[in-house]
């Protein structure tokens, strides 16, 4: 019974394309898990939406929205029709054509990179041996998308947005990848489907997710943290610096393209955060070995909504960081631990397993980052600031 | 350590979170359309005109005098005189607004036209919620709109208006001695003058000034 329900969702759609001549069989099967992706996943931001907006508020002693249907559930929808009846505005001396591609565009990738997770067991919409790859490849689309949107509004604003994107998102693109590659060196496989295989075993109670050794928590927190990077998201929204650039690249957007805008950003950090679920914290399968009765795809949704909830609680947290500190810290720190990280990864495989590798792995990397902390933390260069004018 | 701080921050965001459940008091938001703060005394937003007694285009105490139309620096009052006369708050006849307009989407509830007003006519309001569907008629408050009554001056702003009213009471007495001496003077006068007609014949102009000077004490005695 438990294996039924959990292949429930592959049982149907292998009978409604049971009913399809032969030939058409795989783009029926394409077209209904795109569908299905594109449902769920539209359905979680919306429900993240309002998760965001009613947990920011109580992180900040307020009641969120509460008005709109029971307990301001229905403030996605709400939200949703405002920003479709709103006027579109496209700037006089904007470059039309770009202006209107990259929302388009930036929704595009976002939905695409959907195609490689796996969201249960044998729940995955394509199965490439090379998915990892596909992944980043299709993730750093994002960053064109944005470009498009900051450079076709001819705005002096939203093309400092972009820039300040351009620069966040390659500086971080490269820990994000190489933090990523541990995984991939421990599984030996870029297929993503493999990646969650190798760590669906259990060792009594305990699941062999990658998170559970020294290398694998450190590239964890780094992936994390790049995908907060990525996905543009407090600490790192410079550039959509509400303060100091309005909103940044999409300033000069309105109505719903912004909205779009809006669904990409939510859609960006849900996919890296189901790439973190898929690499380090064992995709679908169950954190415990009696808990395996449960389906796999509840696992998956669970951690992601886990995954949101941490993403909301930081954002509650952090200020935003100055663009000097995000380039130190992306440079001198992030990307240093990361090739530490891989080291460290190749040392545990060849190392005899026990204590030994344990305490050599876990002492290089805190070794490590404690130094790199203290490289962060020496250069203050600034001099103390002297007013001429105002005392 | 690196992220220390971070730690801490994490911390104490979650025990807002929680303890937001848990305890009310910590939730600062008022629920607006069923919940209110109760007003402070000196609340002002759109200005109104005062009026005494019960009828309302009578007790007006506006006199037109168009200083707050003058003084108001977004320009958002518009006032017509009147071509003839009514008594005012202390009894001496004057004009009044025959149109008093106000446009509430203009005003910028500096209280200028409040400062300046001589007659303490035009008062500020505390009457916040005026959204109104129509975006230039409901925002125009006219006269009628406009008149609120002396009671209701009282309970929204009590000390102010009791300074007011003593003001008003000391001006009334003023005005009334003024009268009586100028009605005793014309008495005088017409004395005088019944004196004087003994010997020459009267003059129309004299009476005519009689009438209207015991006219207004009548009205005055009257009230």
């Amino acid at each position: 019974m438990p294996e039924m329900i959990d292949q429930i969702f592959v049982r149907l759609m292998h009978w409604i394309i049971g009913y399809v001549p032969t030939s058409l069989q795989p783009l029926c099967s394409a077209i209904l898990s795109a569908v299905a992706i594109l449902v769920v996943f539209a359905t979680i931001f919306a429900i993240i939406t309002v998760l965001e907006r009613k947990g920011l508020g109580r992180m900040q002693n307020r009641y969120g929205p509460n008005r709109a249907g029971p307990w301001g559930l229905l403030q996605p929808a709400a939200d949703g029709i405002k920003s479709l009846t709103k006027e579109d505005i496209v700037p006089h001396s904007s470059d039309q054509l770009v202006h209107l591609m990259a929302p388009i565009l930036i929704v595009i990738t976002s939905f695409l990179v959907y195609a490689v997770v796996p969201v249960g067991k044998n729940m995955v919409m394509a199965d490439l041996n090379a998915g990892v790859l596909f992944f980043f490849a299709v993730g750093s689309m994002v960053e064109l998308s944005v470009f498009m949107a900051g450079w076709s509004s001819r705005s002096k604003y939203s093309l400092l947005g972009a820039m300040r994107a351009i620069a966040q998102m390659i500086s971080y693109e490269i820990p994000l990848v190489l933090s990523g590659v541990v995984a991939i060196m421990a599984a030996g496989s870029l297929s993503t489907v493999t990646i969650v295989n190798m760590q669906a075993g259990y060792t009594g109670i305990w699941p062999h997710w990658y998170l559970f050794t020294p290398w694998g928590i450190t590239g964890y927190i780094l992936f994390m943290i790049g995908a907060t990077a990525e996905s543009n998201r407090c600490p790192f929204d410079m550039p959509e610096g509400e303060s100091e650039i309005i909103a940044g690249y999409f300033i000069e957007y309105s109505g719903f393209k912004f909205a779009l805008f809006f669904v990409a950003e939510y859609l960006g950090m849900l996919a890296t955060s189901a790439m973190a679920i898929t690499l380090f914290l064992g995709g679908w399968a169950a954190p415990f070995s009696f808990l395996t009765w449960i389906p796999s795809w509840f696992w998956f949704f669970a951690k992601l909504l886990l995954m949101m909830m941490v993403f909301i609680w930081i954002r509650g947290t952090l200020p935003r960081l100055r663009m000097d500190q995000l380039m130190n810290f992306g440079w001198k720190f992030m990307l240093p631990l990361s090739l530490i990280n891989l080291f460290a990864a190749g040392l545990w495989h060849f190392l005899p397993s026990g204590p030994t590798r344990w305490s050599v792995d876990s002492l290089l990397l805190l070794l490590s980052c404690f130094l790199l902390s203290r490289g962060l933390r020496r250069n203050k260069w600034f001099q103390e600031r002297t007013y001429r004018f105002a005392s | 350590m690196l992220g220390e701080g971070i730690i801490k921050g994490l911390a104490e965001t979650a025990r807002n979170f929680f303890g937001s459940y848990v305890n009310k008091e910590r939730l600062t938001t008022v629920q607006y359309p069923e919940e209110r703060l109760p007003r402070i005394e000196a609340t002002r937003d759109f200005p109104f005109l005062v009026y005494d007694g019960d009828d309302w285009e009578k007790g007006l105490r506006c006199v037109a005098c168009q200083i707050c139309e003058k003084e108001c620096p977004p320009k958002c009052i518009y006032i017509e005189k009147s071509k003839d006369k009514k008594p005012d708050a202390v009894g001496k006849p004057q004009n009044y607004p025959a149109k008093f307009d106000i446009d509430v989407s203009v005003c910028m509830s500096c209280q200028i036209c409040v400062e300046v007003c001589p007659f303490d006519a035009i008062k500020m309001d505390v009457q916040f919620e005026l959204s109104s569907d129509d975006r230039f008629g409901g925002l125009l408050l006219t006269k009628d709109k406009l008149a609120k009554s002396n009671e209701y001056y009282h309970e929204i702003h009590p000390t102010e208006a009791a300074g007011v009213d003593a003001a008003l009471a000391e001006d009334r007495e003023k005005e009334k001695e003024k009268q009586r001496l100028a009605a005793a003077a014309a008495a005088a006068a017409a004395a005088a003058k019944a004196a004087a007609a003994a010997a020459a014949p009267p003059t129309t102009v004299a009476a005519t000034k009689d009438g209207a000077g015991s006219g207004g004490a009548a009205k005055e005695e009257a009230k």
